[in-house]
């Protein structure tokens, strides 16, 4: 798809979103949400690029959420709270990745759902500080030195999740198309052939690490600001994996892909929860399976593929 | 002495096996040095320690005076020795135009993050590379939809487009259809002659040596048993007798 039609379908998603959170109130939480998941897949979707899938990407996403936590009561600034969680979350990626982007696929895979439990046992045990299961409330917090309250506040969070959005979805495209994600790609394919073209694959992949980790935290930053209570199960693998869940749901086909499968599972986990209270799961499973049987591409693919019928 | 590459007394084995045992061997700048051999006498294990990618338990290499051992095959080719795969190492999902893209853009050794990959600059020289070795009509083919003898020339190709001083081929036409052979070699041998390349090739096919090799360096388990012009080498009855597999005329010693 051309680069004018997919920033254009962009700028029409975001315009149904701001449409659709002002006709109905309550999905302006449920959007944000579905925007703040959308950052942290767009990490994934980057590491799937070269082949690999991390199990334990919620620690960014909750280390994030757990600085905007503890240093909101210190400066309770939205739009610097959120850099410093994505910076937070972007140099322990960088820590981290140094380790993992040694390691492929299963065992790259399994060593971050270690270390993101390692994290989420943390959060839980160290009550004195973390308070545990119960986590932690965020008091109100300014925008640009404004103190917004209720309806405003909102719209600050869901206008801040969207031009974060629309940003990092351009820089990953473009970065994607640049020598050093055509080289990314490469590491799935052959990754000995970029050695001996004089590239370390090493760093190409940890350069997409750490900036999937800062977006990752850039999602928490928003989930902490939307929910105001942060808890450990952000860390938790079954964040990880509905992170995971998302991008297949999306397809990785295109960087679009991440945010129409984090809409469509948020939606579909709030109307699937409100019809069949206990077995809304189901619900996704079934969605999740029909999309692998017959949309192997994601809806991104459906899209795509609609119009080459056409 | 203007010998390019200079290995002296390379050792190493795989437990019992010899793979090198006492390589002496010279690269002049500009020559075409054939490396002939039965299968295990160590001739890809020459190719994989010159490029850094096994460490020989003993000797030395020098390119162009300096010596390369104990260097990661990164910065080897950093100083401009490039090699191709007996088994094509393509980047299968991209096109072939992308693939000798990225070997251009990667010359630099730094990748840029915002600039496309097939930007003008980049995308004329992977053209033209590719022109030279007649691959125009697959550039926007994907690499695992090629046969194997044009995944082999893509494969020299992105050595190729390194700008390498020094290239080493493992086996470039093994795998080829035997109608395509000559054809590939000679596309190759133009380009190489063209681009002023110093090329090391194992090669199983004495035609292909006996016409384009300058050289031939005949191994042995782990030794060089004979070196010199083709037309000497390749008449040798002892090097007809253990490589090419002929007996000879009249000899005592008829193979078993």
């Amino acid at each position: 798809m051309s680069r004018r039609n997919e920033a254009l379908l962009a700028l029409l998603g975001a315009a149904l979103v701001v449409a659709l959170a002002a006709a109905v109130p309550w999905l302006r939480f449920v959007l944000t949400i579905a925007l703040a998941k959308g950052l942290a897949v767009l990490g994934i979707l980057l590491l799937l690029r070269a082949g690999q899938v991390s199990f334990g990407h919620a620690l960014y996403v909750a280390l994030a959420a757990y600085t905007v936590a503890f240093a909101g009561g210190l400066v309770p600034e939205a739009l610097l709270l959120l850099p410093l969680a994505a910076l937070v979350a972007g140099l322990v990626g960088l820590a981290i990745g140094l380790f993992v982007v040694r390691y492929r696929e299963i065992f790259f895979g399994m060593l971050n759902l270690a270390l993101s439990m390692v994290f989420y046992s943390v959060l839980e045990k160290f009550y004195a500080i973390t308070h545990g299961a119960d986590g932690i409330r965020i008091g109100p917090v300014t925008f640009l030195g404004q103190r917004l309250s209720g309806e405003a506040a909102e719209w600050a969070v869901l206008g801040l999740a969207l031009v974060l959005a629309l940003g990092f979805g351009a820089l990953v495209r473009v970065a994607l198309l640049s020598p050093w994600g055509e080289a990314l790609a490469g590491i799935k394919t052959r990754e000995t052939r970029l050695d001996f073209m004089g590239i370390a694959p090493r760093r190409v992949l940890l350069i997409a690490y750490v900036a999937a980790s800062a977006m990752a935290g850039c999602g928490g930053a928003l989930i902490a600001l939307t929910t105001r209570h942060v808890t450990p199960a952000l860390a938790y693998w079954t964040t990880s994996g509905e992170l995971v869940f998302i991008a297949i749901l999306g397809g990785a086909g295109s960087v679009l892909g991440p945010f129409l499968g984090a809409a469509a599972y948020e939606l579909t986990r709030v109307y699937a929860a409100a019809l069949v209270a206990n077995a809304w799961q189901m619900v996704l499973g079934i969605v999740l399976l029909g999309v692998i049987v017959f949309a192997p591409g994601g809806l991104w693919g459906l899209i795509t593929r609609g119009r080459k019928a056409a | 002495m203007s010998a390019l590459l200079s290995a002296r007394d390379l050792r190493l084995a795989f437990g019992g096996l010899k793979a090198a045992d006492g390589i002496d061997l010279d690269v002049e700048a500009g020559e075409f040095l054939a490396i002939i051999g039965p299968n295990g006498a160590g001739k890809t294990t020459f190719i994989n320690m010159t490029t850094g990618y096994l460490k020989p338990q003993g000797g030395s290499i020098a390119f162009d005076g300096q010596p390369i051992l104990g260097l990661s095959p990164r910065r080897i080719v950093g100083l401009g020795v490039a090699r191709s795969f007996q088994l094509p190492q393509l980047f299968a999902e991209h096109t072939v135009l992308q693939n000798v893209a990225l070997a251009v853009a990667s010359r630099e050794g730094r990748l840029s993050l915002w600039q496309p990959l097939l930007r003008p600059a980049i995308r004329e020289e992977a053209q033209e590379l590719i022109g030279r070795f007649g691959l125009e009509t697959v550039a926007e083919v994907r690499a695992d939809a090629l046969n194997e003898g044009t995944r082999k020339l893509v494969d020299i190709a992105m050595a190729v487009a390194l700008r390498p001083r020094l290239l080493l081929m493992d086996e470039p036409t093994s795998g080829v259809a035997a109608a395509e052979k000559m054809g590939i070699v000679e596309t190759l041998v133009r380009v190489l002659r063209g681009a002023g390349v110093t090329a090391v090739f194992v090669e199983h096919d004495m035609d292909v040596v006996g016409r384009f090799a300058d050289r031939v360096a005949v191994w042995g388990q782990g030794r060089i048993a004979a070196l010199g012009p083709p037309r000497q080498v390749l008449n040798d009855p002892e090097v007809q007798r253990t490589v090419i597999g002929i007996a000879p005329t009249g000899g005592l010693h008829a193979p078993a």
